[in-house]
């Protein structure tokens, strides 16, 4: 595990807000997170769906269209706070700097393009038309990176299977060598073996350039085996952050209990854990912490004001009232009455 | 679930950035895709001719229309009007003025622009009735139903209607307008029959007819409980666009002199007034006043056109200012 | 009294299709498929594989949308092939459906109770409305939902796992024997998932309903499948008890699925890493032998010469597999005849 004291954060989100206008009010779709993603880590954002996840994704990159809106918040990376740029240089930041791949990336491809056109398009529109010289190995470099064979090149996106087309969007992704990589639910639609074949390659990825990650999903199998940390979303705000094996052996936010109880397993046949889901209305939270309405430990305080989040040496965060700070930077249980609906 | 005090929201949330601040309109509580302004106006047009049309009667004596009733070649009123040695002024009895043979412009638009509507509502219609009856058979039964009906609908689209018009026209001589609208509606039903037939096909296969399917309804039950609900804004886009064809064709006709010639229509009209030298007599309301008219009706037709095609297209539509 | 509900024998069904160059390419959607499912107890069967594997094609040959090429579909004693109009309809108030896609299955123009409705016209399931009415709201409450929440919205307006419900509801009102759910969680949100699969078991248990539960998840076919399918390219690699098949695979390909499912628990990654051969390899189907052979790690010239069969490995377990061939104690499934072979 890496000792975050001594890493430096390649990109920090501070308080961010995107709101979507809605004639009866916003829907506050992110609501103030704030997590920091540290060099070469690889962060899973989880939740269920309609949660904020995606909508996150977008406000970082800048790519949040109407009737959605950034209301606040900053996105540091390498110094500069992207909310506040001019278009201009955010583009240039994009995919340079930081790139994505988004959910249903293989229907993305451009069908009447062939594969290395469509590569090429991206590394001319970030490094202009002198990029052309030496582009044929590098695009075979880059597809042998993602571990496609070089024959490729020349072939449709029609003529590709499913899991080869998600690995030319990771092509694609990493072609300006960025520092952040956004992958959005980058295996949703893949078979099993193939699923496994792509996420090793994305682990290869990482590995071989470096590159720091944020991983979108719900699976939490596959946030086991791939992510080093774990930031948990609940209708707009992220509830814990927790290194990953720490979230699996003892998650601290009743949701992530709920999610990691509700998990289904090849290892052993357990009764099913039912849940809803989001059941308040996304434009009128609950005053106080976010998940009141279905935590089976809420309490008379949770209900005015939201709990802070409160971290702990390893890096644990929780925005829990069942949990309070120690003097020596622990997370210990809080002495609280136990409460009742 | 325990009862939770009403929120207590703070009053707005905090202030955008600058450049997201432009972005943001205000949001209309009548922003929805019907009231988009070119289906709007596009329906004032329309209702405006054809409440004219209805009305027209009674508002101005049509009888004027015909030949002999007023004072021949005059001008608009407060227009002179000289040829050789007359000077004409314009009156208010003839307010739009008159044409050579004493026929009164304003009487001529009253009666030949509800004409025109007419003839593409009925062709319109023929050609949507036909069209849905084969598009649905076609794409419902498939094999060779469907291959005999494509083909013939194929075909049909590729022969040249106006020219088969003419020649038709030009033989049968004496014609009433219904006889005009159903030959054109004769050449208007393969276009609804594809669209209706690519609508059912792709209908088809979706999940919520094998459901009906599993759920023992017949195939006429499927036909008309199921699929064509769905069909309607098909249909009611492909009837405006035909109608406006329709209309394009008929009076494509009169102004060739192939139309009906017992009563007025607006491109009659213009037929007389080409053959009457009325550009070379500098009569300009003879001929602009009806071309100005239906001008007007296809300008109507098609902002309804462009205004459906927002509401059915949500990708069309503008942000709201 | 026949003992099975529903017996399918070797079902096959192969799609003709023109390749480039004019070349006939047929493509055995499903091969030598059989299938028996008792009439007591009420079970879950699960036939799980991935895209390509024939199980889509399976639940459509069930349902009646697709003629099977060869083989038979026997319901109830009764050969659906030459069945009359009667039989049909009571065929299909005995099986019924729910699919992947929570919104597809749902008319656009009308409102959810439309669903309902039909089913209760068409089947003569209630002589008036208030009768009709209570048993909506039964389904409706097994389900978890309640009428006047839903009945009256349109489906956009309603969260997939809703949907979903909706649709278990309305198969279960028509109390059919058997409901082929096909992929039924897969487009559910996975928080959602739970809820569905609770229903399925409850129905199976309370309502004595048996399910031919379609899936690519093992996970989910863990929890709640009796018996399990696997197929790999329209034939069977293993079949027997789910916790049998799942907890100790002997076909290579269900080896290799069972071991690339993520497993929720950080401390248990992938082992080594996997490469799929080229796609030619992959595509041009080995016409003779084992499906499986080019991606098999344990192949042997044997698996070139004919497609294996079933054979036993112990009781309730079986694999395709000629590393199976002759096992002590077991004989051989008795095979059909490769559909390939017939052309």
């Amino acid at each position: 595990m890496t000792n975050q004291d001594k890493q430096k954060p390649v990109l920090t989100v501070r308080n961010l807000c995107v709101y979507y206008e809605t004639p009866k009010g916003d829907i506050l779709a992110v609501d103030g997170i704030n997590f920091e993603l540290f060099e070469g880590e690889t962060l899973g954002l989880v939740g269920e769906s309609g949660c904020g996840k995606s909508t996150a994704a977008m406000g970082i990159l800048q790519l949040v269209v109407e009737p959605g809106r950034i209301a606040a918040g900053e996105v540091i990376l390498e110094g500069k706070n992207l909310l506040g740029l001019p278009e201009e240089e955010v583009r240039q930041m994009r995919w340079v700097k930081l790139a994505l791949i988004p959910q249903g990336a293989m229907n993305s491809l451009n069908p009447t393009m062939t594969v290395s056109a469509q590569i090429k398009d991206v590394i001319v529109a970030h490094e202009g038309r002198h990029a052309l010289k030496d582009i044929k190995p590098r695009i075979l470099d880059l597809l042998a990176t993602v571990g496609l064979p070089g024959r490729i090149v020349d072939m449709f996106p029609h003529e590709l299977s499913g899991g080869m087309k998600q690995r030319v969007c990771i092509a694609m992704a990493i072609a300006m060598n960025p520092a952040v990589i956004i992958a959005d639910e980058s295996t949703s639609a893949l078979d099993v073996v193939v699923q496994r074949i792509v996420a090793q390659t994305l682990l290869k990825v990482k590995e071989q350039l470096g590159v720091s990650m944020i991983m979108i999903g719900h699976d939490m199998g596959l946030m086991a085996q791939m992510v080093d940390r774990v930031a948990v979303m609940y209708a707009g705000k992220i509830v814990e952050i927790a290194p990953v094996k720490a979230l699996f052996a003892d998650p601290k936010h009743p949701y992530s209990q709920l999610l990691i109880e509700s998990v289904p397993s090849l290892r052993e046949r357990k009764p099913l854990r039912i849940t809803e889901g989001i059941t308040h209305d996304p434009r009128n939270p609950p005053p106080g912490c976010i998940f009141q309405l279905r935590c089976p430990h809420v309490m008379e305080q949770c209900r005015q004001v939201a709990p802070p989040m409160r971290t702990n040496k390893a890096g644990q965060q929780v925005a829990c009232y069942l949990y309070d700070q120690s003097e020596d930077g622990e997370l210990i249980h809080a002495r609280v009455a136990p409460g009742n609906t | 679930m325990a009862t939770i005090a009403a929120p207590n929201r703070t009053a707005s949330p905090p202030a955008p950035t600058a450049r997201v601040a432009k972005r943001m309109g205000r949001f209309n509580r009548w922003d929805t895709p019907w009231f988009n302004s070119k289906l709007i106006i596009g329906v004032v047009i329309i209702a405006i001719i054809l409440l004219l049309g209805v009305l027209g009667q009674f508002l101005w004596n049509t009888k004027l229309a015909r030949t002999g009733y007023s004072d021949l070649n005059m001008p608009p009123v407060g227009l002179t009007y000289t040829s050789g040695m007359d000077s004409l002024t314009g009156t208010w009895t003839n307010p739009l003025g008159t044409e050579s043979s004493g026929r009164d412009m304003l009487a001529l638009l009253l009666v030949g622009t509800p004409n025109a509507l007419l003839v593409g509502l009925i062709a319109g219609a023929v050609g949507m009735g036909v069209g849905i009856v084969l598009g649905f058979i076609a794409g419902f039964l498939g094999g060779r139903v469907d291959n005999v009906i494509r083909l013939i609908s194929d075909v049909s689209i590729t022969i040249p209607s106006l020219m088969v018009l003419i020649v038709i026209q030009s033989i049968i001589r004496s014609v009433e307008l219904s006889t005009i609208a159903l030959l054109i509606a004769a050449f208007a039903w393969p276009s609804p029959t594809r669209l209706i037939r690519g609508q059912v096909l792709s209908m088809r296969e979706s999940g919520y007819i094998q459901m009906a399917k599993l759920s023992g309804a017949s195939t006429f039950d499927i036909m008309f409980k199921e699929i064509m609900p769905n069909l309607i804004p098909y249909l009611f886009a492909s009837f405006i666009g035909n109608a406006t064809g329709a209309i394009l064709a008929a009076v494509g006709l009169e102004t060739l002199g192939l139309g009906p010639q017992r009563i007025p229509t607006l491109g009659g009209t213009i037929n007389l007034a080409i053959n009457g030298s009325a550009l070379l007599r500098n009569m300009w309301w003879w001929w602009m006043l009806p071309a100005l008219v239906l001008a007007i009706v296809f300008i109507g037709l098609l902002l309804i056109n462009l205004g459906f095609d927002e509401v059915a297209n949500p990708r069309l539509r503008k942000s709201s200012q | 009294m026949p003992e099975s509900l529903l017996e399918i024998r070797n079902a096959t069904k192969v799609y003709k299709q023109r390749g480039s160059g004019g070349t006939r390419k047929d493509v055995v959607a499903l091969q030598n498929f059989s299938l028996d499912i008792p009439k007591n107890p009420a079970s879950i069967i699960t036939i799980a594989g991935e895209s390509g594997s024939g199980k889509t094609t399976l639940a459509q040959v069930i349902l009646g949308f697709v003629r099977l090429s060869s083989g038979q579909i026997i319901y109830d004693g009764q050969d659906m092939s030459n069945a009359n109009p009667a039989q049909l309809k009571n065929y299909r108030r005995q099986v019924q459906a729910v699919f992947q896609d929570p919104f597809g299955v749902y008319n656009p123009f009308y409102r959810v109770e439309h669903v309902f409705n039909t089913v209760i016209h068409n089947f003569k399931l209630a002589s008036d409305k208030s009768k009709a009415r209570s048993m909506i709201e039964e389904a409706l409450n097994i389900v978890g939902l309640h009428g006047e929440d839903v009945l009256r919205k349109y489906p956009h307006q309603l969260s997939g796992g809703q949907r979903q419900r909706i649709m278990m509801a309305r198969a279960y009102m028509v109390k059919p024997k058997l409901i082929v759910a096909d992929e039924p969680v897969s487009m559910v949100d996975s928080s959602l998932r739970a809820t569905i699969l609770d229903v399925m078991m409850r129905l199976k248990n309370d309502a004595g309903i048996s399910f031919v539960y379609i899936t690519h998840d093992l996970s989910t076919a863990y929890q709640i499948g009796d018996k399990i399918f696997i197929l790999y390219q329209g034939g069977v690699a293993e079949t027997g008890n789910t916790v049998k098949v799942i907890d100790h695979p002997k076909h290579p390909y269900v080896q290799l699925l069972v071991s690339s499912v993520p497993e929720p628990d950080p401390d248990i990654k992938w082992e080594g890493e996997i490469t799929l051969p080229p796609e030619e390899e992959m595509r041009s189907s080995v016409n003779s032998g084992c499906r499986f052979y080019p991606r098999c790690p344990r192949r042997s010239n044997r698996c070139l010469e004919a497609q294996p069969s079933l054979y036993h490995i112990e009781d309730e377990h079986d694999a395709a597999c000629f590393l199976y061939e002759s096992v002590p104690g077991g004989k051989p499934v008795p095979a059909a005849k490769s559909a390939l072979e017939t052309t």
